[in-house]
């Protein structure tokens, strides 16, 4: 069996994100790493191959990006994918959730996966909605913020939390499941791991390898028009304590909170 | 004719009312488009009467298609066949899980547009545009649609009046379920973990995260709580929640509850959305953290930057002295 996992180059939690004016879209200059919530995707990958449950022949990173985006590419192999495939178009540019997730499933049509995991959400887009618009384009099943994996039957058993509680969803395969963080605590890289990781196979893909319409994707492809950047009605900033003398900071919320009749 | 359908979420003989703000919202727009809104209801065994209650919050119609509960792909299948039979430009979700689940498989199905965390939703030359704050709520992006249109609105986004009191019609339709929808099947629904605590009625409330380290860290969290005394109790982040240290019960946020207490004193959270979203209303905001970067202090209104396990002691004995005088 073959798994592909999804991820994703984001901009570094510790950069401030800013939107660039002459293109109304995310600059995603300055430091990049792989979106956090993607490692908990491939850890997820190497356990149900380490459980042996299911014969899982090949794990593959796959990535839609620029060329940076080989990075997070590196890193996913460093934490136990075998290859990787990386889509990179500046026909791709600019595309929104529904385009990329058809750029995606079309590349993920070229390797035919048992499984597809991804992680519930990137940390910049906040798109928790790409594993339903892959797993449409590729008529497979799908559920998304799976907390909980258990092969039963040769499916699936996965769990997750839902409007009403957790519920639990037996799935067939091939499915496409995005997994939530709380599913595992993914495993650090080995420097062996980390040394190697250039050494294996980088698949790099053109829209026309993976029969991509660019009539459906890019800037030009996509149905949402985002634009007209406004500020939020302003809140008036609270006041931040740093807390030097933890006697005289708890003093001072004491005092806050009588003044407001808190207590 | 051009026209909003609305996916009305219910469970055990209630609606979600997050889909019925939608309903409302949805007719409110209908009438400055000159059209109508529509609301769906996916189930096993819907019944009419039930689904006609829908036309108290503004639905002028209500389509009922019979199909598996809590999964996403049915309704997909159900939403995109009304929609394309009776010519509906655009889809309304009142958020959560199945309403982002749903809407993004709906855009991909129609080749829509598709825009989530939606808080606002406006016409302008009789179309509609959504406002999704971005960036960590630092600014307001306008969505537009080139065709139709798909809007999943953030939790709480919009006002659930009373109903009117008045009943729609209703449509039944009978949908063929794409093979692939019947491949997900649910083996149990709604499974409630952990105590049975109640946080809704509360007016002091201490919320714990990730940041406490350890599921230990409540204990301290809930001798806070009963040092304020009276009307206390202690809630937590679904990220606790789903590692098991504080009951689903307890759960502020995207999956769980919306509070306003009077006090929220958040210990060792972030304040990523899907947590804001369940206690933004809350009166006064009090957020202790380590990380004076954490997205909680751009809305707290008394922020600490500092270590829990020092601080937290320390105002449980400064809260007890002060009640004690």
């Amino acid at each position: 069996m073959k798994i592909c996992v999804l991820v994703k180059e984001v901009p570094d939690a510790a950069v401030t994100k800013r939107i660039d004016p002459s293109t109304g879209r995310l600059d995603r200059s300055g430091e990049k790493n792989l979106n956090p919530y993607d490692t908990h995707a491939i850890e997820a990958a190497m356990q149900l191959k380490e459980g042996g449950e299911l014969q899982i022949d090949e794990i593959v990173a796959v990535t839609m990006g620029p060329d940076s985006a080989v990075r997070a590419l590196h890193k996913a192999v460093s934490l136990g994918a075998d290859r990787s495939v990386h889509l990179s178009d500046e026909a791709l540019a600019g595309s929104d959730v529904a385009a990329t997730g058809y750029a995606l499933a079309q590349t993920l049509k070229r390797e035919n996966p048992d499984l597809v995991l991804l992680g519930q959400q990137s940390d910049d887009g906040e798109c928790y909605t790409i594993g339903a618009v892959v797993a449409d384009h590729l008529q497979a099943p799908s559920l998304t913020q799976v907390i909980k994996i258990d092969v039963v039957d040769g499916g699936l058993r996965c769990e997750r939390q839902a409007e009403y509680g957790y519920d639990t969803v037996q799935v067939e395969l091939p499915a496409v499941i995005s997994v939530g963080d709380a599913i595992n605590e993914p495993r650090y890289p080995s420097l062996k791991a980390i040394m190697g990781a250039k050494k294996k196979p980088l698949d790099a893909l053109k829209t026309a390898d993976a029969e991509i319409d660019v009539a459906l994707v890019g800037a030009s492809g996509s149905q949402v028009q985002c634009g007209s950047f406004k500020a939020p009605p302003a809140k008036s900033a609270g006041l931040i304590i740093e807390d030097e003398d933890t006697n005289d900071t708890v003093e001072k919320i004491v005092a806050w909170l009588d003044e407001r009749k808190l207590i | 004719m051009a026209g909003i359908l609305v996916y009305a979420l219910h469970y055990e003989g209630a609606f979600n009312k997050n889909s019925l703000g939608a309903i409302a919202e949805a007719s409110k727009l209908a009438g400055e488009l000159g059209t109508e809104a529509h609301a769906i209801v996916v189930g096993e065994s819907v019944p009419d009467d039930l689904a006609a209650q829908l036309g108290g919050y503004g639905a002028a119609k209500v389509f009922v298609v019979e199909a598996p509960e809590g999964l996403a792909q049915p309704v997909i299948d159900a939403m995109a066949k009304v929609m394309t039979d009776n010519g509906h430009d655009y889809a309304i979700f009142g958020g959560g899980l199945l309403g982002f689940e749903i809407g993004a498989g709906l855009a991909a199905r129609l080749g829509a547009g598709v825009t989530m965390e939606v808080t606002g939703v406006g016409v302008e030359d009789g179309k509609l545009v959504a406002e999704r704050p971005i960036l960590g709520d630092s600014s307001i992006s306008e969505s537009r649609y080139k065709g139709k249109g798909i809007i999943i609105a953030r939790l709480n986004a919009f006002e659930v009046p009373a109903s009117s009191g008045a009943s729609a019609p209703v449509e039944t339709v009978a949908v063929e379920l794409s093979p692939w929808s019947t491949k997900a099947k649910i083996v149990r629904r709604g499974e409630q973990r952990g105590a049975d605590v109640d946080i809704e009625g509360a007016n002091v409330l201490i919320a714990g995260g990730r940041g406490l380290g350890k599921a230990e860290g409540f204990e301290q969290l809930e001798e806070l709580a009963g040092a304020f005394g009276g009307n206390s109790a202690v809630a937590a982040t679904r990220a606790v929640v789903d590692a098991g240290w504080y009951p689903y019960a307890a759960q502020i946020g995207q999956t769980g509850k919306t509070v306003a207490p009077k006090l929220y004193l958040a210990a060792g959270i972030s304040g990523a959305i899907q947590h804001k979203v369940g206690m933004q209303s809350s009166e006064n905001i009090v957020a202790i953290n380590k990380d004076s970067n954490a997205p909680i202090f751009e809305f707290s209104d008394l922020g600490i930057v500092g270590d829990l396990t020092q601080t937290v002691p320390t105002v449980i004995e400064a809260v007890k002295a002060k009640k004690g005088s």
